[in-house]
């Protein structure tokens, strides 16, 4: 029994090992050369104008169906004129980040994983090396920066059509006008919690490329192993966004308020 | 008084017996499993070094070893004189300049055509015009008959044409030292010929030095007992004299340890149990 527990130990503390050295290597990576420009816009292209469909259609959706189910609690207190204020406060700070997270770690977290895992079990990553290339400034660099840049503006997307879808259902259904709608989404939202909407899609685009590039680069054991690779990377991806947000959030509100 | 043969005029040193990869008393195990101990071999330029032995027997852990893949746990290795097995990964890069290296099952890159794959190399070096890495790209998959794939995707070659081009991308960039890995493992006959008569061209018309591992009896001895010569314009596979055969050096693996160590001749001959149980 013991054994076991620390051998799982010792597994936990070597992942995270090696996340951490992943991390620093990109990061000195960025900073130098040479540098992989064509590789960055195509991975740009890829996980961010590739994302957008998924992102945005979730965005439209849950700002539909958080408008619906609102207004009708709403109706008890007589308050269904301002459901724009809810849905514009939560989507900003909470639910366009976190859903736009949770749409990038399937898709992005999954297709990260999976491609660089295929590339490890083929021996595309010793032939890279053995080249005289190195994979983490042709392969992590572009996903990272990627990540990095694209979950903010895909956020911003989602949150776009997020209030759109809300507004559709809030004035063909619930009949608010749409003056009054679109005037309390703007009267609901601080700042701050612009700031926080904005500041939290950068660190959880960095964690799933990360995620993804460290959970690929591990792969092991052929296909199996890729499949195995590709699960983990969804599954680590998603609970580090529901988690990162936490803490995320409890900073932010130290920071900003 | 001098005697007859040192009135000879002083000869100019021969490079092509420099030695080019020093092997010495090299050890790696993973855990509890011991895969080499206590290695030791050298390579000169132009010559072939054949490493046979079973699958498991630590063969591709050399390769994989020499080109800085993986670190020894013990010994050293030396490339072209400089010391490798402590080089950081950058100082490798330098290194790899002059290796190329054949995988198991090719492992060309599946994002990349035919024809970026093979100029891969030449085209991360700064300061050669695209049209020009073209043209050797060109010049190197004509060589082998596999220039209408050049602009085709890696997944839609068979087998044997995946490993002739990774041939051609090792040599692209004119390395003066190729390891081959495995290169006609799973492959039919005929094609194995072909990607052998590859191993001998590239050894005896560009003076590369090789390290063929493999398991297959037959490319090893094809590769050791015959030579590339120009024949009426042509270059023409032919078999080779003793003196050039015996230019080929065989190692034979066992758990890691070598087992055997000689020519080809010396290793039909031989009468050790495992040799002749491998041989048969």
């Amino acid at each position: 029994m013991n054994s076991l527990v620390e051998a799982w130990l010792k597994a936990a503390v070597l992942e995270v090992q090696e996340y951490v050295k992943l991390q620093i290597a990109t990061v000195r990576s960025i900073f130098s050369r040479p540098f992989y420009f064509r590789d960055v816009v195509e991975q740009f292209d890829q996980i961010g104008i590739g994302s957008m469909t998924v992102v945005l259609m979730a965005g439209f959706f849950t700002g539909a169906v958080l408008v619906l189910q609102t207004g009708i609690t709403l109706d008890k207190f007589g308050a269904r004129p301002f459901v724009g204020q809810i849905v514009s406060a939560s989507f900003v700070k909470e639910l366009g980040p976190v859903l736009a997270g949770l749409m990038l770690a399937g898709r992005v977290g999954s297709g990260i994983a999976a491609e660089l895992g295929s590339m490890v079990v083929t021996d595309q990553i010793s032939a890279l090396r053995a080249l005289g290339t190195d994979p983490i400034r042709k392969l992590v660099v572009p996903r990272v920066l990627a990540g990095f840049f694209m979950a903010p503006v895909l956020t911003v997307l989602a949150d776009a059509l997020g209030i759109i879808g809300g507004w559709l259902v809030a004035a063909f259904q619930l009949r608010v006008p749409s003056g009054l709608y679109w005037t309390s989404i703007y009267d609901a939202l601080y700042i701050q919690d612009a700031w926080m909407g904005l500041i939290k899609p950068f660190v959880l685009g960095y964690v799933i490329a990360t995620v993804g590039c460290h959970v690929g680069l591990r792969t092991r054991g052929g296909t199996q192993g890729v499949g195995r690779a590709t699960t983990n990377a969804v599954v680590a991806s998603s609970v580090a966004v529901i988690a990162v947000d936490f803490f995320i959030t409890r900073l932010l509100i130290t920071l900003l308020f | 008084m001098t005697h007859p043969s040192n009135a000879a005029a002083a000869v100019e040193p021969d490079t092509s017996d420099q030695v080019v990869i020093v092997v010495d008393k090299v050890s790696l195990a993973f855990d509890d499993k011991v895969v080499l101990k206590n290695v030791s071999f050298t390579l000169k330029a132009g010559h072939t070094k054949v490493i046979l032995g079973a699958s498991g027997s630590g063969k591709s852990t050399i390769l994989r070893l020499i080109v800085g893949l993986w670190k020894p746990d013990g010994g050293s290795i030396w490339i072209n004189g400089a010391r490798v097995d402590t080089m950081t990964e950058h100082q490798l890069m330098a290194v790899r300049d002059d290796i190329g290296m054949v995988f198991q099952e090719g492992a060309l890159f599946d994002s990349l055509s035919v024809g970026e794959n093979v100029g891969y190399k030449l085209y991360e070096q700064p300061g050669i015009p695209l049209d020009e890495v073209r043209r050797r790209v060109e010049q190197i998959l004509g060589f082998m008959g596999l220039a209408k794939f050049i602009d085709r995707s890696p997944s839609e070659l068979s087998g044997g044409q995946r490993r002739r081009v990774a041939i051609a991308r090792a040599m692209a960039a004119k390395p003066r030292i190729i390891l081959y890995d495995e290169a006609t493992t799973g492959l039919d006959p005929i094609t194995a010929i072909t990607v052998d008569e590859e191993i001998v061209k590239l050894r005896d018309v560009e003076e590369v030095a090789s390290i063929v591992v493999t398991h297959q009896l037959r490319d090893a001895f094809f590769v050791a007992t015959h030579e590339a010569v120009q024949q009426n314009g042509d270059l023409r596979v032919i078999p080779a004299n003793e003196q050039k055969t015996d230019e080929a050096e065989f190692i034979m693996l066992k758990d890691g340890v070598i087992e055997f160590e000689g020519n080809a001749s010396e290793l039909r001959a031989s009468k050790d149990r495992y040799l002749r149980q491998f041989l048969s």
